[in-house]
């Protein structure tokens, strides 16, 4: 299994990696050799086997609705770029 | 003109009614000052983790059955990755897959056109967090307030082939679903304030195709007139797309509540890959038969039964019936006066008429066994004094001829804000109905004697001047005559 | 020289009043102040916050009211939560945030009084095996300044390794404690999977990760974890089972242990020193009555590919609410969608956008199924093989890492080969059990470490023959050439 360098250019879009040229096909490569590798699972017997998305079988964990003071407002804006009117302030919004 | 069918498929978004938030504790509410109800889970601050709020999961369990749905015995939450300021981690904590949603396969009944109903398949009852609210500033520009990012919501979605074919089977649908919501205390269906929301996708085929036509979702609708409409409008422009020899595009389309149309926002649904995967902050759920009949005893009388109950048990009509399943205390109050023996299309009249108009006017709320009662949607006020007891009271007085409607209206309203019962109010103001022959000749004939221009008219061919006659009988006896008595009395000496 | 005592003399010292905390404190903070420009453990030190707790711990001492550890100093791993201090996982992309609470286990630090130093380097976001892929600095391995330390937890391991700390967390999600413990000389413990509190760690791979101690032995490693560990609410995947107990940990003995040595451990990939020193060991516990025996883990052979599309797949979910709005450095784009991708883009490291975009891709639409899904099932093979072996065997033994510590660049020109390196670390993470490093003997002068993986949950028991096996070893920890 190989990786196209527009493959790499979707998967970098996905993810919201603003990449140049240089970049994407340096991650071509690199890819390629992860990939290559990943072909080795396939050759596992996995029959009947259930994933095993947890390390420790749990179930069952949650808790009472009742409700607990969090952050202050300026805590929470304290580390933002950018705040106004006790709001996060984004770029706008660009449908494409 | 080719015909074409309509297929409707609903998406529903309901905020819980949980105190707290899905995966945090911060405080459910509603309005209130941006970003003062966060704390590092819901901010997606680096290192936080959730803890689901059980009583959220149990809403939508109880949910799932009163929709008749299978239930997952075992459930996990899946991440729903992708980008979007009001998403504070980078994706949505939601559930995925064919039968892990807490409840699917699942119905609901609407009434149909015929009086009679329609049952609506389900989808998925799923479990899922809220996001923050993307603002646009006066001065340009856009912020985000966290406040409701983490509220718990439940997702609602059709099954498909959709059943629903009419805009309004979408509005019936979406009603009967809110009630349902209401009845079970899980949600508050405030539309307006968007604690319901409501998204349509809507395709349309040519009478007698076998395929589905490409649909379209409608978003913005904040009102059950707007989704009525908004189906509506989308039939009529998908069509007219077509026959103009377009391709309808699927697409999510904004619905404009002052222009009455709907716009396409233009975001690229094509490219959406959420890469669902369990999410593994999160440990499965497992529910036992045990605890699910438990929430399944939990579930009261859904409002379609009831009102289909009422109908056919008290011989209400369809209409009456509604109303008083339009609101699950109103019922209740209805129910506790048919069960202290009142009759029930008296007590339905009385209580859908003059006592919801005195409500309704004054901004006050019936008790029924020590609970409070609003009709719709007001926080109400005050109090008033009427009880189940009193309607019971006022019918008996009625029914037995004691007092004649009139009357009975003079002291609803006495009752309303004296909260004394009426049987006690006919007794300390002398107001029992008279229905005594002698009494009733002797007015009828001194009413005449003292109106010889009317009586005149009357008998030269002026039918209708008998009301006003009646009425100065009435009047004389303080509304207490007996109306039929005297309607015939009067006949009779105006006859002879 | 105080700098020298393990935090278990330390605490001792400070308890009876041989020392004062505030002394201690002092004499670490001298020693950073030295030597640290050279061996770039730190990323933060707070000198006045450091002395502030170490009065308050010494109030505490003299109200009779210390625990096992008050007094006692400790590093922490800079992807750990502390409020107050900066939090940068050693990236560009936290440059700058300083958090607004504080991970449970450093609540539990400050609860048991022990004295904190300031933040240590790491591999980006605890990606990394060597250490080299911090964005502001190479953390010096203390038994070679050209040597790198290991990695994620590289400042950790070096400032214990150095003298820096007595004590300090790391983090490990294929090996990030235990192999810089390897590479140092020390010991390096990650516990059970749900025995600490994750609330608070900046999540890499969230099924894999677990805090841990490092020491220069493993009392002090197992005192760190009873400080830190034990259920908590704030984190759905936390164990409802008691701290890690260190009350029999002296108990055991060497003869008796069951010990089982998979032969995938022991083959081409392992350095041939290392494979000598870990069979001298292993002589020596024969020879003190232990039972070493040759077993078959045919799983491990595909350890490394499954970790490395868990553990992304994970990261890339992790990783996506670093978008520069509500955090972190923001650089300039067209509109929300182009700052995003250029704040990410421009400020995540290489290693850290790989691994992202390996993840995104094992998750998304068609690779599902053949990627991230499978690698979940072939994970349960591996948890299954392990626990097999746990049946018959009490401990199951390899090398914590294939090679000693290498000159820093040395491997950069083949990053497969440096995931490679996890080939033995990384089953522990994959099947939740308690793994521990500690220093077994030397290979070109440089230590190497002997990994101990246990059953899950049976910490206590691990630890318990690792101090046996500590103390029948005549190689254990020695200190490294430096000042």
């Amino acid at each position: 299994m190989s990786i196209s360098l527009d493959e790499v250019r979707h998967v970098a879009r996905l993810a919201r990696l603003d990449l140049d040229e240089s970049e994407l096909m340096a991650f071509q490569g690199e890819l390629n050799q992860l990939l290559g590798h990943f072909g080795d699972i396939q050759g596992v017997d996995v029959s009947g086997v259930a994933p095993k998305p947890h390390a420790v079988a749990l179930q069952n964990v949650w808790a009472e609705d009742e409700p607990r003071f969090g952050l202050t407002r300026e805590q929470a804006l304290r580390n933002a770029a950018n705040s106004r009117a006790g709001l996060f302030i984004v770029p706008t919004i660009i449908e494409e | 003109m080719a015909r074409y069918l309509t297929s409707v498929g609903m998406e529903v978004h309901a905020e819980l009614l949980t105190r707290s938030k899905m995966f945090c504790r911060c405080e459910v509410g509603f309005g209130g000052e941006p970003n003062t109800r966060v704390c590092p889970v819901c901010l997606g601050l680096p290192g936080a983790l959730p803890v689901p709020n059980r009583v959220a999961i149990e809403m939508v369990l109880r949910t799932a059955l009163a929709l008749n749905c299978q239930i997952a015995y075992d459930s996990v939450f899946h991440r729903k990755n992708y980008f979007y300021p009001d998403l504070p981690k980078g994706f949505q904590v939601s559930q995925y897959g064919e039968t892990n949603p807490l409840g699917y396969y699942g119905t609901l009944d609407i009434p149909a056109a015929d009086g009679g109903t329609k049952t609506v398949r389900i989808r998925r009852v799923h479990l899922e967090e809220d996001t923050g609210k993307l603002m646009h500033l006066p001065g340009g520009g856009s912020g985000v307030d966290y406040n409701r990012a983490g509220v718990p919501l439940m997702e609602i979605v059709t099954d498909f082939p959709p059943d629903i074919t009419t805009p309004d089977e979408a509005r019936d649908y979406l009603q009967q679903l809110r009630l349902v919501l209401l009845y079970l205390g899980v949600c508050d269906g405030k539309m307006e304030q968007g604690s319901m929301r409501c998204e349509p996708n809507i395709s349309i085929r040519p009478e007698g195709s076998e395929t589905y036509g490409t649909k379209t979702e409608l978003k913005n609708l904040n009102s059950f007139r707007s989704v009525q409409m908004g189906v509506e409008y989308e039939t009529e422009r998908q069509s007219q797309v077509i026959e103009s020899g377009g391709r309808v595009v699927q697409e999510t389309r904004g619905w404009n509540e002052s222009t009455q149309s709907s716009f396409a926002m233009r975001t690229k649904e094509s490219e959406q890959d959420y890469r669902y995967f369990p999410c593994p902050d999160l440990v499965p759920m497992h529910f036992e038969e045990a605890s699910i009949e438990r929430l399944r005893a939990t579930i009261p009388e859904l409002p379609l039964a009831k009102q289909r109950r009422y109908q056919g048990e008290f011989g209400l009509s369809e209409y009456d019936a509604g109303v008083l399943v339009g609101d699950q205390s109103w019922a209740g109050f209805f129910e506790e006066a048919v069960g202290q023996g009142g009759d029930p299309k008296a007590v339905c009249n009385w209580m859908n008429g003059d006592l919801l108009r005195l409500l309704n006017e004054t901004g006050q709320v019936a008790l029924a066994g020590g609970q409070a009662v609003a009709h719709g949607h007001g926080t109400p006020a005050t109090v008033s004094k009427v009880t189940p007891a009193h309607i019971v009271d006022l019918v008996r007085l009625v029914g037995s001829g004691q007092i004649n409607s009139k009357t009975a209206k003079t002291l609803l309203d006495d009752a309303f804000s004296s909260g004394d019962m009426p049987s006690r109010l006919v007794e300390a103001k002398g107001l029992t109905q008279i229905s005594d022959d002698g009494f009733i000749k002797e007015t009828v004939a001194q009413v005449i004697a003292e109106n010889p221009g009317p009586v005149e008219q009357y008998k030269s061919g002026k039918q209708g001047v008998i009301g006003f006659l009646v009425g100065q009988v009435m009047k004389s006896s303080q509304g207490r005559a007996n109306p039929t008595m005297v309607q015939d009395e009067m006949r009779r000496q105006l006859g002879e | 020289m105080l700098t020298q005592l393990t935090a278990a003399e330390t605490a001792a010292k400070l308890r009876s009043r041989e020392v004062g905390a505030v002394e201690v404190a002092q004499a670490h903070l001298d020693r950073i102040a030295r030597l640290d420009p050279e061996f770039k453990a730190f990323l933060t030190v707070h000198p006045e916050r450091t002395l502030a707790e170490a009065e308050a711990a010494q109030k505490r001492i003299d109200a009779g009211e210390a625990g096992p550890l008050t007094g006692v100093p400790i590093a922490i791993k800079d992807n750990v939560s502390t409020e107050g201090v900066p939090t940068t996982c050693a990236s560009n992309v936290l440059k700058g945030y300083v958090p607004p609470y504080d991970a449970t286990v450093v609540s539990r630090l400050r609860e048991a009084g022990l004295v904190s130093l300031g933040k240590t380097n790491l591999d980006e976001f605890a990606m990394g095996t060597s250490g080299e892929n911090s964005a502001f600095q190479v953390t010096k391995n203390p038994w070679g300044r050209d040597l790198v330390p290991g990695g994620s937890s590289s400042g950790s391991a070096a400032a214990v390794a150095g003298e820096l700390a007595p004590l300090s967390l790391g983090s490990d999600t294929g090996g990030s404690i235990r192999m810089p413990a390897a590479l140092c000389g020390i010991v390096g413990y990650k516990p059970t999977y749900g025995r600490v509190s994750r609330y608070g760690l900046v999540a890499f791979g969230s099924s894999l990760d677990q805090i841990g101690p490092f020491g220069r032995t493993v009392e002090d490693a197992a005192l760190l974890a009873e400080a830190v560990s034990g259920y908590d609410p704030l984190d759905s995947t936390s164990l409802d089972v008691p701290p890690v107990s260190t009350e029999a940990l002296k108990d055991g003995n060497v003869r008796g242990l069951r010990i089982a040595l998979p032969r995938q451990f022991m083959g081409e990939a392992i350095q041939s020193g290392v494979r000598e020193a870990l069979e001298a060991a292993l002589d020596v516990l024969r020879r003190e009555g232990a039972e070493v025996s040759e077993i078959d883990l045919p799983s491990v052979a595909v350890g490394v590919t499954t970790y490395y599309i868990i553990a992304p797949a994970e990261a890339s979910s992790n990783l996506a609410r670093f978008d520069g709005i509500r955090y972190g450095g923001q650089v300039e784009g067209d509109g929300h969608i182009g700052v995003v991708a250029s704040t990410r883009g421009g400020l995540f490291g290489h290693e850290v956008k790989l691994r992202i975009m390996v993840g995104t891709y094992a998750l998304s639409a068609g690779y599902y199924d053949a990627y991230y899904n499978r690698a979940q099932q072939v994970r349960a093979v591996m948890a299954a093989e392990f626990e097999t072996a746990f049946q018959e065997f009490d401990l199951v033994v390899s090398p914590a890492s294939p090679i000693v510590a290498f000159p820093v660049g040395g491997l950069s020109q083949d990053p497969l080969a440096l995931k490679l390196l996890d080939l033995c670390t990384i089953p522990a993470n994959m099947g939740g059990f308690p793994s521990l490093s500690i220093p077994c003997g030397y290979a070109d002068d440089l230590p190497v470490g002997m990994l101990l993986n246990g059953p899950v949950g049976q910490d206590e028991r691990l630890l318990q023959a690792a101090y046996a096996i500590e103390r029948a070893l005549p190689w254990g920890y020695r200190r490294p050439p430096m000042p």
